[in-house]
């Protein structure tokens, strides 16, 4: 499913990019990892982060789902600052609270699954549905079981996670951040986990959703024939900095950097 | 030696002081409990110096001896007016209960702290609140880690409740040994004592090793 164009399709009624890192910076202890980072991204567009291990593109994506602390700069989300804020030239945290209202437009889903074991498919589901959009059990139930249908594990609504394979659990994993209907979803290699014959059912559910909805998408993946297929634009890091970025035709067949052409033959 | 007489007419007098040590551990299990949730939770958003006073506490109640908990308290205590008519089975319980609670504080947060990093991740991605993400999501896989390990602070505490004849609580012990000294049946009223204690606890413990076994697995 190649995109008719290199920019996103669809229309935003908002003129705000869905993701601006405006300065970023953000150091664990002495070592700065990203630095001086700016970029956006559009409402609707498809971006994978490629680069070697340690350029930070993980980083990224948890610093937009607030899962790392900001050290420096900014990030809005449509606009609106989601940790820190300038006020009069002084850069001020945001409480808890606004974060968290920010953060229920973004999705993540992580290597790992982390679905909670303690809830059955269903309730992973529901969970952030009921107790933080407040919507009633009845409603997110019917979502939840629209939401697994469409991941083909309709008859899996009442299985523990543990009982589940890694591809089934990931597809419940990617339900459940659906089930908030984010306007971002952030996907942190999740494949990776994954026995070779279980990545092809969660990468089909993957397509789907980026033929079928106008979700802002952020992916890491070491799968580059999905980020072909699926992105607006390939973005290469290295040393927490962009090196170059384009449509995945140019990235992919014609990088300009050495590096980037190292780093592409070493993983395809 | 063996006088069945005795013995016959020792366990109804057993079994009463048997009703005492029961209350005691039940109760104490269920305020050392709860207590232990909240000083292994609450102490967490405290301010450092309320901290640094309950670790301090903490400390002091598990390096001094258990009966000399009880009987600083019953003492202690009886000189306040009011807290006079407090029954020695109830100061029992309390300071049992906050004897074990300073350790089952331990086992809830280890149990905490064996919750992957990767649960408290989903539920910020989730932007769940952090109260739901503790009462839905990490307290009950805790409890799973910690539920064994409060039962066998519970066995424990059953096994520590004979320190009450200190404060002239009479429990299963302190009975047998007052039966014991007005019949100098001693050897009838205590092994049927010992055989009381053992009827409850072994399968108890049976009961917590299979608790752990199912708990062990989702």
């Amino acid at each position: 499913m190649p995109p008719t164009e290199n920019t996103p399709t669809t229309a935003s009624a908002s003129s705000h990019p869905a993701i601006e890192f405006k300065d970023v910076e953000k150091s664990f202890g002495p070592t700065t990892v990203l630095k001086d980072l700016n970029f956006t991204v559009a409402p609707g567009e498809r971006v994978t982060l490629i680069g070697p291990s340690g350029s930070g593109k993980t980083t990224i994506l948890r610093l937009v789902m607030t899962l790392e602390e900001l050290t420096g700069g900014y990030i809005f989300v449509d606009g609106q600052p989601l940790t820190h804020e300038d006020r009069g030239g002084k850069r001020v945290e945001l409480p808890k609270k606004r974060t968290r209202e920010m953060t229920t437009r973004i999705g993540m889903v992580f290597q790992q699954f982390n679905l909670f074991p303690n809830m059955t498919v269903l309730e992973n589901i529901i969970e952030a549905p009921v107790h933080v959009l407040g919507k009633s059990k009845v409603e997110a139930t019917k979502e939840a079981k629209e939401l697994l249908e469409r991941v083909g594990l309709a008859d899996k609504a009442d299985a523990h996670p543990t009982r589940l394979s890694g591809g089934q659990q990931q597809r419940v994993a990617i339900a459940r951040a659906l089930a908030m209907n984010p306007e971002i979803l952030l996907l942190d290699e999740v494949t990776s986990a994954l026995d070779p014959e279980l990545v092809g059912d969660v990468l089909g559910v993957l397509r789907d959703i980026a033929e079928t909805t106008d979700i802002t998408m952020l992916l890491v993946t070491h799968e580059m024939q999905f980020a072909r297929d699926v992105s607006h634009r390939v973005m290469m890091f290295d040393g927490g900095q962009v090196l170059e970025e384009g449509p995945p035709d140019q990235i992919f067949n014609n990088p300009q950097h050495e590096r980037t052409r190292k780093f592409l033959s070493s993983v395809l | 030696m063996w006088n069945w007489e005795f013995a016959a007419e020792a366990l109804p007098i057993l079994l009463r002081g048997f009703v005492n040590t029961l209350i005691a551990t039940v109760v104490g299990t269920v305020i050392a409990a709860i207590l232990g949730l909240i000083l292994a939770v609450a102490i967490r958003g405290l301010p450092r110096w309320i901290n640094w006073l309950v670790r301090l506490i903490v400390a002091f109640i598990r390096n001094t001896p258990l009966v000399v908990q009880l009987l600083f308290v019953y003492y202690a205590f009886s000189d306040i007016p009011g807290l006079v008519d407090v029954p020695a089975l109830v100061i029992g319980f309390i300071v049992i209960g906050i004897h074990y609670s300073t350790y089952m504080s331990e086992s809830y947060r280890s149990g905490i702290d064996a919750v992957p990093p990767g649960q408290f991740e989903a539920a910020t991605a989730l932007s769940l609140p952090p109260v739901r993400t503790f009462t839905a999501i990490v307290l009950p896989q805790a409890l799973r880690a910690t539920i064994p390990s409060l039962g066998n602070y519970a066995v424990a505490m059953f096994k520590d409740t004979p320190f009450l004849f200190a404060i002239s609580v009479v429990e299963l012990v302190t009975a047998a040994k007052e039966f014991g000294g007005s019949t100098f049946a001693y050897t009838e009223a205590f092994t049927l004592a010992g055989i009381i204690f053992l009827a409850a606890s072994y399968p108890t413990s049976l009961l917590i090793q299979r608790l752990d076994r199912r708990l062990a697995t989702y």
